[in-house]
């Protein structure tokens, strides 16, 4: 079973969608015996990342995603649900999840059109199950106004190019997080859920007898 | 690099397709489901559905189509055409839209998008527009005016101003449609694409025109549009998506890769 972490963050019914579409088990739930108890979790969001933290807060969520997290579930954030991972946002001036560290920076190129939204592409800078038999040229959709910024080097999975070049997929250890849209991105897209579905929660390891279909 | 987005347009009316594929000069009521489906496979960066049922008691119908199409395609679609209200809007997104599409209603009471966008983020809400050549005057400044009811109501309104004060209430996006070139196949209106464009600072969305490949890459290259909308060529099955994006590849247009 995979959990969908309900805070009233949009798009949770697309994620929904999109799971069930390919025969996968899923339930979208703020209630923290679902969540530690599922084998995965997503956690998904659109909005804004003050209101997301005090929503989370409010339902008791913050403690359960540490917790699930400290369980080595696989986890899935997306969007604002990647952002949020980071230590801060500077969106609202938000303290977030600090589960991976970084900061959520706004766009400042003023000759780009904000939100930087539309179909856009990756350059895997450290290969990751999640991202395994996409093919390098496709493009993911997008549509957001920050952007994550790791602090590590080591926990930037691919990057993407709008003006800067930022971090479109990140992850450390059992958390990987995209800021584009899987749910929202043609069948490439789909296929990064289906390997999270796949997906053991240990980077950097390709376990064939799992990955290999 | 961003890609420049090919947004296809159906009009649903009660629940059917109405420029349906055209099969040996019959207009078949298409399936919006199935065209949507179709559409998906040929490489659609998005999909517009506009209702344009008559009556608001047919709004039911829709909302079927909206989650069947939402259950299985996943690329992202807006929903325009009788949305008045921020309850009209809930329940197209709650559906499965990712965008709601405004146009009286916005120019009617401008407070929609606002409202739209504090309750579902600017990203949901796009400012649909139609716009015709009328000339410089004191009121219409840029010689282009807005119009409402599908084209039928003049607004003595400035078209780039309306799109400047659409993007301040809160608009994500801006779907522009030129009233003089929509239905001519002869090419979208670049003047007024170009002026909005440079107007706002979010994404533009030309409408109304297309015809032919070269038009895509003259409305991407001399307008700077984002996302160019077409119906028609695809629909009467003149081109394929593919076609046009292997086209626009060619002529130096960044486009999402099909595999």
């Amino acid at each position: 079973m995979i959990a969908i972490i309900d805070y009233e963050a949009g798009n949770l019914r697309s994620v929904e969608r999109a799971l069930k579409y390919l025969g996968l088990a899923c339930r979208i739930t703020s209630s923290a015996e679902e969540i530690l108890s599922s084998d995965r979790v997503v956690f998904p969001g659109v909005g804004a990342a003050g209101k997301a933290m005090e929503v989370l807060r409010s339902r008791n969520l913050l403690q359960v995603i540490h917790n699930v997290i400290a369980r080595k579930t696989p986890f899935l954030g997306i969007c604002l649900g990647a952002q949020i991972l980071l230590d801060k946002s500077e969106e609202n001036n938000t303290e977030c999840l600090k589960m991976i560290s970084g900061t959520a920076r706004k766009f400042a190129d003023m000759n780009l059109k904000i939100p930087h939204m539309g179909w856009n592409n990756l350059s895997i800078v450290h290969p990751h199950p999640i991202l395994e038999g996409i093919d390098p040229r496709v493009q993911f959709y997008f549509v957001h106004s920050y952007y994550p910024e790791p602090a590590k080097q080591e926990d930037m999975i691919a990057t993407t190019d709008y003006g800067i070049r930022f971090a479109s997929v990140i992850g450390k250890e059992n958390v990987v997080a995209t800021q584009f849209h899987p749910e929202k991105s043609g069948r490439e897209g789909l296929r990064i859920l289906v390997n999270f579905s796949r997906w053991d929660g240990k980077p950097g390891h390709f376990d064939d007898s799992v990955l290999g279909v | 690099m961003l890609s420049k987005r090919i947004i296809i347009c159906l009009d649903v009316r009660e629940g059917k397709t109405t420029k349906g594929i055209r099969f040996q000069g019959n207009i078949d009521v298409g399936d919006p489901v199935a065209m949507a489906r179709e559409y998906y496979e040929q490489g659609a960066d998005e999909l517009v559905f506009y209702d344009i049922t008559a009556s608001s008691d047919q709004r039911d119908i829709l909302i079927d189509v909206v989650e069947n199409v939402a259950g299985n395609i996943f690329i992202p679609f807006s929903v325009g055409g009788g949305i008045r209200t921020v309850d009209d809007m809930y329940r197209v997104l709650n559906a499965g839209a990712e965008k709601i599409s405004v146009n009286t209603a916005a120019v009617l009471t401008p407070d929609l998008i606002s409202q739209g966008a504090r309750f579902f983020g600017s990203q949901c809400i796009v400012l649909g527009m139609d716009a015709k050549r009328v000339g410089k005057s004191d009121r219409i400044s840029s010689g282009y005016e807005v119009w409402i009811n599908g084209g039928r109501t003049p607004m003595n309104m400035d078209a780039v101003e309306w799109a400047k004060k659409a993007q301040d209430l809160g608009a994500g996006e801006i779907c522009l449609n030129s009233i003089d070139t929509d239905g001519t196949n002869l090419g979208y209106e670049l003047m007024i694409t170009s002026m909005i464009s440079k107007a706002v600072s979010i994404p533009v969305i030309a409408s109304g025109g297309a015809g032919k490949p070269e038009h895509l890459r003259d409305v991407f290259i001399k307008s700077g549009a984002d996302a160019a909308l077409i119906a028609s060529m695809v629909h009467y099955r003149q081109y394929t998506i593919g076609q046009l994006k292997s086209y626009l590849a060619e002529e130096g247009i960044p486009v999402r890769t099909l595999v």
